[in-house]
Order: structure tokens, then sequence, then C-alpha cells
């Protein structure tokens, strides 16, 4: 069930992932520190994104076909999650929102 | 034959990176809340369709070729649905700074 | 290239946890724990341990991840009162000390054991082929330790009357969770129609290929449920309650199918749970069809919480 890459390929493809796993981490500082949590919902879309992309590229690089079914589960529940959040926000009363500062 | 394959796969995965690059300046440097669910969605997304196309050479089979592609086109949907609900959801609760 | 990407995996995860600790709001720490969950499966997939990534990613990632936000939006108007409550600080101090001294003890714990590290694979791996399955996973939880997961599914059932007994009396047997005003125009209810059915095919297929790739039903089961629980955000069907009896019926259907292998085992291979041969691989499938309905509704009604309407009966 494996195929392997050859070694350049391979090692370009986890430099790939390692780019835009900092990427991730980069969007990630800027999100979880940002005031108020209206961003931080955002960051089950980050993680959706950029997480499966690296999730592949490093799939890819090792030859591991199981990988694809770790990023069908992870765009599914990335998905799952980000709905969940907006319904939980969305909840949130106005006077709640201002009572507990710029929320 | 290989070669080509190899080089559409660099160049696939390079411009992905690089908006995946350029969706995480916008999410650092734009002002507020919902111009940065902007660069965060549209530019990563498209990343990620490029880095879909430049693996699809390196699958050995065709059905993982189409779960690849099955993949990109789930996160798709889901993506475009959720940005939209996070903007409404931004816009009842008060943008943010 | 892979030490980098390990070791820029390892420093942002630490890096996550130490924030995750001293965040000062909990949705901000909920949504880090999430990316956390997130960042282990990475972690997971690089110490080729793919079943657990798979996992992780479900359970971590997504329902973990939704339960806590759940709970830190029911938590939101006590955060106050719990923060003029915060204990003193060399009481902190102390719990710092502590933890960072286990987590000291931990690590040299691990550094410590011998390389190679004692494991019983080789032995998983030189049987396998009495089980008549194809990954060892499956094979340890359901053939050579299938009583451990017998166990776990009992546990979680009694997790979930646990959580049920949260209730207050007068909305005992009621359904869980608000009225979810349905909005049969709205986005969240056209999510709510494509995605379910990618997400069942999706589950489903997970489930199957447990047998001889990564997966099994406790992944599909938490896609399932996933996708359940968002047909009921959007309002397009609503929690069952739970004094139905097809919800309890269906909740002991597993275990109990389970514990009746057992006993045919125990008859005609001489040990609970034993499987005679030539069966085994009908067997761990008739389990494995009889315990992914259960894990289903188990883990879509915990995440829906404790009943809070009553129901006429």
């Amino acid at each position: 069930m494996r195929w392997s890459p050859v070694g350049a390929m391979a090692e370009f493809l986890l430099g790939a992932a390692a780019f835009i796993l900092a990427m991730v981490s980069l969007g990630l500082i800027r999100i979880l520190r940002g005031p108020g949590n209206a961003d931080r919902i955002m960051a089950a879309q980050l993680l959706g994104t950029g997480g499966i992309a690296t999730v592949l590229l490093v799939g890819a690089a090792t030859g591991e076909r199981a990988m694809l079914d770790v990023a069908l589960t992870l765009a599914l529940l990335a998905a799952f999650a980000s709905f969940a959040f907006v319904k939980a926000k969305l909840s949130q009363t106005p006077d709640e929102s201002r009572a507990a500062g710029k929320l | 034959m290989n070669l080509f394959l190899d080089l559409w796969t660099v160049v696939a995965v390079v411009a992905g990176a690089f908006f995946f690059f350029a969706g995480t300046i916008g999410l650092l440097r734009f002002p507020d809340s919902l111009t940065r669910l902007h660069a965060l969605t549209k530019a990563d997304n498209l990343g990620l369709g490029l880095v879909v196309l430049g693996l699809l050479p390196q699958m050995d089979s065709v059905s993982a070729g189409l779960k690849l592609v099955g993949i990109w086109l789930l996160v798709l949907v889901s993506g475009a649905t959720a940005a939209q609900w996070i903007a409404r959801s931004l816009r009842h609760g008060g943008p943010g700074p | 290239m892979i030490e980098v990407l390990n070791f820029g995996l390892a420093a942002l995860i630490l890096g996550l946890a130490v924030w995750i600790v001293i965040a000062r709001e909990a949705p901000a720490a909920v949504v880090g724990f999430i990316v956390y969950g997130l960042l282990l499966t990475l972690v997971w997939l690089q110490l080729h341990g793919v079943d657990v990534a798979l996992t992780e990613a479900a359970i971590g990632g997504g329902l973990t991840g939704v339960l806590l936000i759940s709970a830190a939006v029911k938590l939101r108007s006590t955060e106050s009162a719990a923060r003029a409550q915060r204990p003193s600080r060399s009481t902190r101090w102390l719990a710092a000390g502590v933890s960072a001294a286990v987590t000291v003890a931990l690590a040299l714990c691990v550094l410590a054991l011998p390389e190679p590290a004692p494991t019983l694979a080789p032995q998983v791996l030189a049987n396998i082929a009495v089980t008549e399955v194809g990954n060892p996973i499956t094979a340890v939880l359901l053939a050579f330790r299938a009583m451990d997961t017998l166990l776990e599914a009992i546990v979680l059932v009694f997790a979930l009357i646990g959580v049920w007994s949260l209730a207050p009396d007068r909305v005992w047997g009621g359904r869980p969770g608000p009225l979810q005003p349905a909005d049969p125009n709205g986005m969240l209810a056209y999510v709510a129609r494509v995605l379910p059915p990618i997400g069942i095919v999706a589950g489903t297929y997970i489930f199957w290929i447990g047998a001889d790739h990564p997966g099994g039903k406790f992944q599909g089961a938490t896609i399932l449920a996933a996708m359940w629980l968002l047909v009921m955000m959007a309002g397009l069907a609503d929690a069952p309650p739970i004094s139905r009896s097809w919800v309890r019926w269906l909740l002991v259907a597993g275990p109990l199918a389970f514990i009746a292998i057992g006993m045919v085992g125990a008859v005609t291979a001489g040990a609970f749970l034993a499987y005679p041969q030539g069966f085994a691989k009908p067997l761990i499938l008739a389990i494995e069809f009889a315990l992914m309905p259960t894990l289903t509704l188990v883990l879509g009604l915990m995440l829906l919480g404790a009943p809070q309407r009553s129901e006429p009966p």
C-alpha cells in the first residue's frame, strides 16, 4: 500500500509541509491573540485548510496511503467545528457580548 | 514523462505555498475581522487547491486521486458556507478591531 | 528536513500548551485546545500511528472541541464569579511547581525507556493470521483484547447516564438541548443537507476499511455522530427524548450483542470472547456492526447534554 517518492521529491514535499505549518503557526499567533472571540472562530477554518494541506504533503512524502482518510476526517470535523462555534456565538445575546466586553 | 510530472508537482506545490504565504500576510496585516476572514478563506483555500493539484501526479492509483479531489471539494463547500456564516455572526456581534 | 518539521511541530505544540494554560477566557482556551488536538494529529502521523491520528482528528478535533465550547457557553454567566474566587498566589505557585515536577518526572521516565522499548507488536504480527483481519490495531482491539473494548463500550453508556443524571427532576425523560430555530432556507440548513450524505458515506467507509487499514468503528461512529449533530443544529431534526424505548434499546444493543457473542465463544471455543476457528472474521464484523449504532447514539447524545425540555408522556 505504500509508494515511495524519490528522495529529493520527498524532501521537497516535507519542506513545503514545514513551510505551510509555519504559516499556520503565524496565523494562529495572530488569531489566538486577537482581542475578542470574533477572530478565534476562524481558527477552525485556518486549521481546516492549512492543517489538511500539511497532512496531505507529509503523507505524500512518506508514502502513507491512509493519510487521505485522516485528511478526509479532518475536513469533515473541521467543518462541523466551525459551524458549532458560530452557532455558539450567535446564541449569545447582544447584552451578554457587551457585558463580556467586545466579544 | 516522470520528469514532467515531478515538475508539475513542484510548480503547483510552490504556487500553493505562495498562496498560503499571501493568506497569512493578509491575516497578520489586515485591519479588521471581516477582511482577515476574506484573506483566510479565499487565499488559503486556493493554496490547498493548488497543493492538491500538485499532489495528483504523486498518487499511485486513480481512486487515490479521486479521493484527493473529493477532499478538496469538501473543504471548498464547507469553507465557503462557514465563511459566510462567520461573516454574518461578525456583523451581528459587531466587528472586532 | 523531517527533523526540521518535527522540531517545529514540537515547539508549536509546547508553545500552544503554555498559552492555553495562561489564557484569560474560557472560550479562547477552548479554541486553543481544539487547535492543539489537530496538531496532535500531525504528531501521531509522524509517529506512524495512523489509527490514533484518525481518532485524534475525529475526537480531539471535532467532538471534544464542540463539547468544551458548549460547556464554555453554559459557564459564561458564572465566569466573573469564578474569577473572583481565584486561589491565593502561594497556592498557584505550589500548583505550578507540582505540575512542573510531574512533567519532568514523566519526561525522565520516557527518556529512560530501554532501547528498543518493550513491546508485544512482534507477537501480534506473528499471530495475526488467526484473526483473519489485516489491521493489527483491529486485531488487538477486537480479538486479542476484546474484553477491554467491551468494557469501554459499557463505560461510555455509563458516562451518558451520568450526563443525563444532571437533569432536573421535572424534565427527566425529556429532550436534550434547546429547541433549534428551523430556517429551511438558511445557510446552516443548506449545509445540513449537503454535508451529511457525504459524511455518512465517509463514516461508513472508514468503518468498513478498519478491518485491513487504519480506521474502524470508533472513528466512523464519530463522523456519523458529528453529521447527526449538524442536522440537529440546523433544526432539521429534533433531539429524541431520552425516555423513548428505541433510544434505550439502541444504547444497550451494542454491548448486549458483544456479550452474547462472547457467550457463544464461551460455549463453542472454551473461553469468554474466544472465537471458534474459521469464524473469527464474521464474528468480529458482527460485533462492529452491533457497536456502531450504539457508539453513534452515545456520542451524539453525550454532546447534546442532559434533558432540558420536558416531554408529555
